[in-house]
């Protein structure tokens, strides 16, 4: 039995855009409008190097991450080819015009994913 | 809805690439069929020679195998010929009797090679070179004999020939014409090659014309060939002989079934074929505008537009291809492409030392570069067959034209090095630090024949972009002269075969002022576009119709829509604009301030005089803003950023000029300025030029007698010093010839296009005629960019009149 939690209209969201929902532990969950009102939620960070999949372009059922153009699928989280790699993807209800999660899963998922951290970048030199 | 039916005659590579693009544009619109007469899925043709010369398998070479064809649901026919058509009842039918229903029908069947029509042509041991099973045969023969003729000198003769070498034969190359490879090379390199050649070990017998074969049995007539017999009466041994006397469009099918054939199936600029509707045609079979290609970028370039029009998009002319040579035989460099001879109308730079083994010759004509033929050094191959593509004047880089693209003062790995010498795992892409090594694995793995797909693959050169020509070059040698080149026009993304002119054309001519309007009007492929065209129509609709076209921040890339530059962590940096390079005690403290009450990690002096705050969380944004209460520095916009300046006459005792006046009114008056690009002023107050301004979008240096203005100068990623526009008197002048010269750039340059190329592509004479020598002209471009400014408003405090999303800064909670 899952718990739906309202987190918000789908009018808060821009069309073709996303709004950010902050969760008491671990990374953010982006939610997502497409231009036909579909709603999707994924883990704010994108597979590749941890971009705020929220930041990014929205266009059809995709999104452009900010940090190196990756194209992500808003249904499944993954990454359209040649890239590969997914990040978690949350489930969405409609009701009405509210937008709902399941609580367990905000609770409960990805919470061992790190955000990326500024700093000196880390390379692997040969020896 | 009932699914169309589609079938395919011919399984090579043309055909599958023209599938491919069909099933990304339209993956459930056909069932599809395909006849191959080979018993191999689609494989690399191209590639024969290297698995000839042992450096690669037969199994490296396949590009789509049998689960390919199984995951997209294609039924295919392997070893089946198609050997009629009914076309009213439009049924296919093959040599064993499979027959297939369509309702189109899409002919690749490829080409043929040309044999000799003289006696013993049908002996033993005598073979075209092809497909696979020849190779293989040739493989086979290497083995077990001895002597080999190959009878033809251009291409597919030569790599034949290097090929069989390799595998310890004794190879004489029979050839008719004067010189080698006559159709890509003129005398000179064409002898040169020679000279190579024979020293790895072949042997030559040029201007040769080919009597019999003779066979091993029944008195010369029946057996194996064990001899070639020339016209003047000499005999060469020969236990295997090469027919690569060229090739002929395979029509015979087409022919049989009544559409119409010149020297290939004829095809329209849709590609379908002038007889019938429902049948299309692509690859080395069919006849375009009277030319049948035999090379791999022109019909890959066919085979997309057919896929358009079998998609039902109905989009996509096929207006033909320029094409280049390559040789590929290990460790022979020769380029060739366009009117290479030269002749009638047109001049030659020629540069030659026979002895050090290089010879380069470039055509031009009307100031225009129309061909080119290297031999030992084809470095700028790529470079030269670009130029030749967009058909650019030439005149102003003439005299260093011979010595390459290098020699234009280029930053980066762009045509430094050869390509071809350089070690696997050499770097070649800086950014997203792919190695050479790294490319030519994916380049003959995966099939890969265009820039894009190698940046797709391996990232090279899809970030900067300065390594292009580079990994344009190793795509040459490794996919050989076939790779695909850009075509003439460019797309502006995959949504669209709309060039960016022609985008900009249309939104100027039928005042599109929204966003839907262009795409509906253009007929986009996508409902509302993708991360690449967005952007640029946003700006497009902007820079055309200010204060009519709606601005579209969900279109804008998130920089632009937040106002400040995002980090690798997701914060953002924050700039504030300094006018001019000039601060002061009470800016300072209220950065200080700042920086203290949000935490801000890290302070840095920018390159462009002014101050950067780095980390700062996007629900600060506003409030930073707010405190900092300077206008934005638009750092983080392809926008004006900032104009550098030196202290000039108001304290140095050099100054000639008052530069930091200059730089604060230049600023005050082009600030919140968009553009294709990023834009960097800098004005200096002598020629010591302090500011740097000789690499700068629009550079001014301040002498005694007045101001001189620089353009198209970069920094970057094309480090490039300005040219010299023009000189003027006055500070109203000099504010007038820059204003008018960045409007012109904004109103035709290219999305993502820095003035620095935008000038090597419309080039310096363009701008002059519009700027200097049309008075009227500029007055009306500077007043086009002081409307379009007037009252544009400051992004950081006028959230509503700049559309600013404030939604954005406040997270939602659970």
């Amino acid at each position: 039995m899952s718990t739906w939690k309202a987190v918000c209209r789908v009018g808060d969201i821009p069309v073709l855009g996303a709004r950010r929902v902050a969760r008491p532990q671990g990374v953010d969950v982006a939610v997502f409008r497409t231009q036909d009102d579909q709603v999707f939620a994924l883990l704010d960070r994108c597979p590749h190097k941890g971009g705020p999949l929220s930041q990014g372009i929205v266009f059809g059922t995709s999104v452009a991450c900010p940090l190196h153009n990756w194209t992500i699928g808003l249904d499944d989280g993954c990454a359209k080819t040649p890239d590969e790699g997914c990040t978690q993807r949350f489930s969405v209800r409609l009701e009405g015009d509210q937008v709902l999660l399941d609580l367990d899963e905000l609770l409960t998922l990805a919470l061992d994913e790190l955000p990326p951290a500024a700093g000196a970048a880390i390379r692997l030199v040969a020896a | 809805m009932r699914k169309l039916k589609l079938v395919m005659v011919g399984n090579g590579m043309a055909g599958v690439r023209t599938l491919e693009e069909l099933l990304k544009m339209a993956p459930d619109l056909y069932d599809i069929t395909v006849f191959g007469a080979e018993p191999h899925p689609n494989y690399n043709r191209i590639l024969l020679s290297p698995v000839l010369a042992g450096e690669q398998t037969l199994d490296e070479i396949v590009l789509n195998p049998i689960e390919w064809y199984a995951q997209h649901g294609i039924t295919l026919h392997l070893g089946k010929k198609v050997v009629d058509v009914d076309r009213r009842r439009r049924i296919v039918k093959a040599e064993d009797g499979t027959t297939a229903e369509y309702d189109r029908l899409l002919l690749a069947t490829g080409s043929n090679p040309f044999i000799l029509p003289v006696p013993g042509k049908d002996l033993d041991g005598v073979i075209a070179y092809r497909d696979i099973q020849d190779t293989n045969t040739m493989i086979e023969a290497a083995q077990r004999y001895k002597h080999a003729v190959v009878v033809g000198g251009g291409l597919l003769g030569l790599e034949a020939a290097n090929g069989l070498m390799l595998r310890g034969m004794q190879v004489t190359v029979v050839h008719i014409a004067p010189w080698l490879m006559e159709r890509q090379l003129d005398d000179v390199a064409g002898k040169l090659l020679q000279k190579s050649l024979e020293d790895r070990g072949l042997r030559f017998m040029i201007g040769a014309s080919t009597a019999a074969l003779i066979g091993d049995r029944d008195e010369g007539k029946g057996g194996r060939v064990m001899a070639v017999q020339f016209k003047d009466g000499r005999e060469v041994p020969a236990d295997l002989v090469v027919m690569a006397a060229g090739i002929r469009p395979n029509t015979e099918l087409a022919e049989k079934i009544g559409v119409h054939c010149n020297r290939g199936i004829v095809v329209s600029d849709t590609m379908q074929t002038i007889t019938d509707a429902r049948i299309y045609a692509v690859g080395e079979c069919a006849s375009h505008r009277g030319i049948a290609y035999g090379l791999v970028a022109p019909l890959f370039e066919q085979g997309k537009v057919c896929a358009t029009h079998l998609a039902e998009f109905g989009i996509g002319r096929y207006t033909g291809s320029q094409v280049s040579t390559k040789l590929k035989v290990t460790g022979i460099d020769l380029f060739s492409a366009g009117n290479f001879m030269g002749g009638e109308g047109t001049e030659e730079i020629v540069m030659s030392d026979p002895y050090g083994g290089v010879y380069k010759k470039l055509v031009l004509q009307d100031d225009k570069l129309v061909g080119a033929c290297l031999y030992g050094d084809t470095v700028d191959g790529s470079w030269y067959f670009q130029l030749l593509r967009e058909g650019r004047k030439v005149a102003e880089i003439r005299d260093r034209l011979m010595f390459g693209e290098s020699h234009l003062g280029v930053a980066g790995h762009e045509g430094q090095n050869k390509a071809a010498s350089m070690a696997d795992d050499a770097e070649v892409c800086g950014c997203n630090g792919v190695n050479k090594g790294t490319i030519c694995k994916a380049i003959k793995e995966k099939g890969l024949f265009t820039l894009d797909e190698v940046r797709k693959h391996t990232k090279a050169s899809a970030s900067c972009g300065s390594c292009t020509g580079l990994v344009e070059q190793i795509l040459m040698f490794t996919a050989g002269g076939d790779y695909s080149a850009t075509p003439k026009k460019k797309a502006v993304c995959a949504c669209t075969d709309h060039s960016h002119d022609e985008v900009r054309r249309a939104i100027r001519e039928h005042r599109l002022v929204t966003m839907d309007s262009a795409f509906r009007f253009l007929d986009w492929r996508t409902p509302n576009g993708c991360s690449t065209c967005r952007p640029a129509v946003n700006y497009y609709l902007l820079s055309t119709w200010p204060k009519e076209a709606q601005d579209d921040p969900q279109s804008r890339f998130i920089n632009e829509r937040s106002h400040a530059n995002i980090q690798k962590d997701g914060t953002y940096s924050v700039v504030p604009r300094m006018w001019g390079g000039e601060t002061n005690a009470s800016e300072l403290r209220r950065i200080a301030d700042v920086v203290e009450k949000y935490k801000i990690p890290t302070v840095k002096v920018t390159g462009g005089q002014r101050i950067d705050l780095l980390g700062v969380k996007k629900e600060d944004l506003p409030h930073v803003w707010q405190d900092l209460g300077m206008p934005s520095g638009h750092a983080y916009a392809k926008a004006l950023r900032t104009v550098k300046t030196c202290v000039g006459s108001e304290w140095c005792r050099f100054g000639t000029q008052d530069s930091t006046q200059m730089g604060k009114d230049l600023e005050r008056a082009l600030w919140r300025m968009y553009a294709p690009h990023k834009v960097k002023l800098a004005v200096s107050g002598c020629p010591r030029n302090c500011a740097e301004s000789g690499i700068k979008d629009v550079g001014i240096i301040g002498v005694d007698s007045g101001w001189e203005l620089y353009i198209g100068g970069n920094g970057g990623i094309k480090t490039e010093a300005g040219q010299f526009f023009c000189k003027v008197k006055t500070a109203e002048e000099v504010l007038e010839y820059s204003g008018a010269f960045l409007q012109l750039y904004r109103e035709e340059g290219w999305y993502l296009e820095r003035t620095v190329h935008y000038l090597h592509r419309v080039g310096m004479e363009h701008v002059k005629q519009k700027v200097l020598e049309d008075a009227e002209n500029r007055k009306a471009l500077w007043e086009r960019l002081q409307f379009a400014l007037d009252g544009e408003p400051d992004p950081w405090f006028e959230f509503d009149k700049a559309h600013v999303d404030t939604r954005q800064f406040e997270p939602l909670s659970v």
